[in-house]
């Protein structure tokens, strides 16, 4: 006789279990870690790149990428970031096995603030935790105003969100109300902020809000000492 | 997209839950799956075949309960279906409304043959 055994398991577990392995790795380094999630083009690795050049000076960080070629670490590299390559083979987003097993090629203990590049792709990274403090989604104005119609499960995951390019506004048909209006129902209150790699515009507000994250994290972190 | 590796785990999680009960067969799998995990059924069914070879989980038919991802609206408390392109509230208009459902990911159960059964039945 056919017997029923009752279950009720993540499908997932075995990936938010390794998550929580990568948050206790990064707590006892005091390191704040982001994962940036975009489409292809979205615009990942120049907001990277240029977070990467305003903070260098008062931040130590460090550059995880997911990618199939080491093209977008270079200029990283030569700035003298510590960078580490997660070779993703193709694979359509980053998991928490991936990210557990690169973190010994970078010394966490000199990073305040770990920046994690993941694959281009709206849909398959929104379901992989990956133990990290805070999500960014980076979406662009060319990729049109129905990206949180479409990809609900990204914007509901996310922390933080960027609408890149915005240098592009006159030149679509982007109706800012209506993204931001599906945003709101699916994560309300998210913290929103247009910005444009090209002009450096909304930069000011971003960085501010990463800066007040760092800042709310060390004194977390240093409390219990105190 | 990832439905290979996922199948990979549903596989695992089963084997395991299979081999703790005694079972020595699986006949089906129960699994939940919100409108919002991106999942394509068939193509895990597909996998699933390949990846099973050789246990005792092969051949067992995968069953998903569909979750629809449901909003609710603020300021009339009325509740639908998510639909793709519009997120207003189609009772009141309203537009501050909020997703209660549809990211549900996990196996509810496992229909198995246990030890002692096996004599019976063959």
């Amino acid at each position: 006789m056919t017997q029923n055994i009752p279950v009720v398991k993540k499908i997932l577990n075995e990936n938010d279990l390794l998550a929580q392995q990568i948050r206790q790795r990064l707590e006892a380094t005091d390191t704040f870690a982001l994962n940036f999630m975009a489409s292809p083009g979205g615009g990942k690795t120049s907001v990277i790149t240029r977070t990467v050049q305003a903070l260098r000076d008062e931040v130590r960080l460090g550059v995880m990428d997911g990618d199939i070629v080491e093209l977008d670490l270079r200029e990283l590299a030569q700035m003298g970031i510590p960078v580490s390559l997660i070779n993703t083979g193709g694979q359509c987003h980053l998991d928490a096995n991936m990210v557990f097993s690169a973190l010994p090629s970078l010394e966490l203990e000199a990073l305040d603030l770990l920046i994690i590049e993941n694959v281009g792709n709206l849909i398959c990274p929104a379901a992989f935790d990956l133990g990290v403090h805070a999500n960014v989604v980076i979406a662009s104005v060319p990729e049109g105003d129905d990206k949180p119609y479409k990809y609900p499960a990204m914007f509901k995951g996310a922390d933080v969100l960027l609408l890149n390019k915005m240098d592009l506004a006159d030149y679509f048909d982007f109706r800012v109300d209506y993204f931001r209006r599906g945003v709101e129902a699916l994560n309300p209150g998210l913290a929103f902020f247009p910005i444009s790699c090209r002009s450096g515009e909304g930069f000011d507000a971003w960085l501010a809000w990463l800066r007040e994250k760092l800042a709310t994290h060390q004194a977390q972190r240093s409390e219990p000492n105190s | 997209m990832h439905e290979l590796g996922i199948t990979q785990s549903i596989l695992q999680i089963v084997l395991h839950h299979a081999e703790q009960a005694g079972a020595v067969r699986v006949q089906r799998v129960n699994l939940v799956i919100g409108q919002l995990s991106s999942i394509v059924d068939e193509s895990v069914q597909f996998y699933w075949d390949i990846v099973s070879e050789g246990t005792p989980a092969h051949g067992a038919e995968l069953h998903f309960t569909r979750v629809a991802a449901r909003l609710r609206c603020d300021d009339c408390g009325h509740d639908f279906p998510l639909n793709a392109e519009d997120y207003t509230c189609p009772q009141c208009g309203g537009q501050r409304v909020r997703v209660i459902g549809g990211d549900e990911f996990y196996i509810e159960s496992i229909d198995v043959d246990l030890a002692q059964d096996v004599p019976q039945t063959t």
